[in-house]
């Protein structure tokens, strides 16, 4: 098994109070790797440490075996690390392939000269382009709202669209934030495969998840976070029957 | 494209190239000029609209680079240093000055948003305005409060554009000529911003005015893309402030107040933020509705109440005050704007 991502020693401080301490974790090329923890446990801010949108404080990051430095976040979405956010982010008033096309941005090259030329190269560029967009709208299932404004999807139709728009940068990793908060069951069970059938494609994903259910039944390994720390890695299973991560998430045991 | 689009074009070509023989004629050449100042206000409009419309960057200095393509000509085709360049080459040249001057600005506004950078780019255009009204000590660069004079019209093939021409029987005026080649310029401004709209650069534009942390997530280097924005709506401005001192043949630093980037916004939000069409209607009606009423409101008061009870100055900037507020209550997307926009509005 070859590693994609390899975390070392990441630390984050907001003022006094340590959001990560020392975290380390190894995530595996084609695995789906879960990251939970009690909420305030710091999981969005290691998301956010990973993807540039905040500066680390100290620690490590490699990725493909390469060092992942402290960069912007356009540059961590062109290395191959394609995010998600808690609270939904989208172009809201631009159409749903539109917001596809705009994940694109660091694979396509177009300039302002091409834009108003538009040459033979733009052109060939914007057809390939959006038909990039008309497939990836198919693939999580949602290509007959291509044309509408983004804002008017359902909820879990929104959730589906920033995973195409995150897979329009052509991603190794694949950092998901929450996906299944606010869905129904069903809508959580069609999340399920969609996760499934990326990972058959050979995707590797990290997923942040407060449904236990959907995290054990989907992960290959879990990571808990607690107050900063990483309290536990392992297979589902065994972190389950874990000590520490049943005090942390019930509070000690008296 | 299906015929019935080249039809409209057609009809639209028609109407623009007929418009100012019949104002010339019917009310005569103060209007014609009207019809200018119109072409170069939607000129600077759509420029303004690449930064607020597209990218959603409210500037409010946006005149300063108006200022900087005006005086530039000024400087290089005027008696004021004896330097006579031609208008083709000044053009161009006021048009990546002001690009400059656009990255420039936009470079240590990138963090701010909104309000914070309403301020900051309102306190740019004060300085521009400042510094053309007193670079006329230790060197004198600009003349200061008194201005340039004597600058050269601008001349396309060798005509100057301030002689009349005759043609197919028609005297065709300075400001006809002019306004020919303002609406040439005009259309192509329009041309580029409905390109770049509909491109990965446009969309890129909106990703930020929408959500930038999520743009920036998709890839987008904000940062550049910012500057691009800032640059190539500067560049509009800089090449209408040159047409500017080539019509006018006078340049001063009061052209370039506050009152006019506040213009200048409001056509654009007037007419429709980030609509091409609508700008243009914005930019048109601010121009000519203001005018009319300036030539309309006393002889309309003289005929109902027998004497001029309001100044119709004071009464036009009242008037317009209320048509603003008006338009951004019962219209708040603009008077025209994006269709998708306008559905929302519906519902």
């Amino acid at each position: 098994m070859t590693v994609l991502l390899e975390a070392r020693g990441v630390t984050k401080y907001f003022g006094g109070v340590q959001a990560l301490k020392d975290v380390s974790l190894t995530i595996n090329a084609g695995e789906i790797y879960g990251l939970i923890g009690p909420n305030g446990a710091g999981k969005t801010t290691f998301f956010n440490a990973l993807t540039g949108l905040y500066q680390r404080d100290g620690g490590e990051i490699g990725f493909c075996g390469a060092a992942l430095r402290l960069s912007s976040p356009h540059e961590v979405a062109k290395a191959g690390i394609a995010r998600t956010f808690q609270n939904i982010r989208l172009f809201a008033n631009m159409t749903a392939r539109e917001n596809v096309m705009v994940g694109r941005h660091s694979r396509t090259r177009a300039g302002v000269v091409g834009a108003v030329l538009r040459d033979r190269a733009t052109r060939a560029e914007e057809a390939a382009l959006r038909r990039r967009a008309d497939e990836l709208l198919r693939y999580v299932g949602i290509e007959h709202r291509a044309d509408d404004i983004a804002r008017h999807l359902a909820y879990g139709d929104q959730r589906r669209l920033e995973i195409a728009r995150a897979l329009a940068t052509d991603p190794k990793l694949l950092a998901l934030d929450e996906p299944a908060a606010g869905m129904n069951a069903t809508e959580t069970a069609s999340l399920k495969s969609l996760i499934e059938g990326l990972r058959a494609d050979g995707l590797t994903v990290l997923l942040i998840e407060h449904d236990v259910k959907l995290v054990m039944g989907l992960c290959d390994r879990v990571a808990v976070l607690d107050y900063g720390e990483k309290i536990a890695e392992d297979v589902p299973a065994s972190v389950q029957r874990n000590p520490k991560v049943i005090e942390a998430y019930l509070g000690g045991a008296a | 494209m299906p015929r019935k689009s080249w039809l409209g074009m057609a009809l639209i070509g028609a109407a623009l190239a007929l418009a100012p023989i019949v104002v010339g004629a019917s009310l005569g050449n103060a209007w014609v000029r009207v019809l200018d100042f119109a072409a170069l206000y939607i000129m600077l409009a759509l420029g303004l609209n690449i930064v607020v419309g597209f990218a959603g960057l409210l500037d409010l200095g946006y005149i300063a680079f108006y200022a900087v393509g005006a005086y530039l000509y000024a400087l290089l085709a005027s008696p004021h240093f004896g330097i006579h360049w031609p208008a083709w080459a000044i053009l161009p040249l006021g048009a990546a000055v002001a690009g400059l001057f656009g990255v420039l600005l936009g470079a240590p506004t990138l963090r701010l948003r909104g309000d914070y950078l309403a301020i900051v780019t309102l306190g740019f255009g004060e300085i521009i305005r400042i510094f053309l009204n007193n670079l006329n000590t230790p060197i004198n660069i600009t003349n200061g409060p008194k201005g340039i004079a004597r600058i050269d019209p601008i001349s396309v093939f060798g005509q100057p554009l301030s002689k009349p021409v005759e043609f197919l029987g028609i005297t065709f005026s300075g400001v006809m000529l002019y306004y020919y080649l303002f609406v040439v310029l005009a259309l192509g401004i329009v041309f580029v911003g409905i390109r770049l709209q509909d491109s990965r650069i446009g969309r890129a534009w909106v990703a930020i005015r929408e959500d930038e942390i999520a743009a920036k997530a998709c890839g987008i280097n904000t940062r550049n893309v910012k500057l691009l924005a800032f640059a190539m709506g500067a560049t509009f401005g800089g090449v209408s402030g040159g047409l500017f001192a080539g019509f006018q043949e006078f340049v001063s630093p009061e052209s370039f107040g506050l009152m006019e980037s506040v213009m200048v916004l409001c056509m654009v939000v007037l007419g429709g933020m980030g609509h091409i069409p609508g700008v243009v209607l914005g930019g048109l009606m601010l121009t000519v509705l203001p005018e009319a009423f300036r030539h309309g409101a006393g002889p309309m008061q003289q005929a109902m109440f027998g004497k001029v009870l309001l100044d119709p100055e004071a009464l036009r900037m009242l008037l317009f005050g209320l048509a603003l507020i008006a338009v951004m209550l019962y219209r708040p997307a603009g008077l025209w704007p994006e269709p998708r926009h306008r559905r929302e509005l519906a519902k």
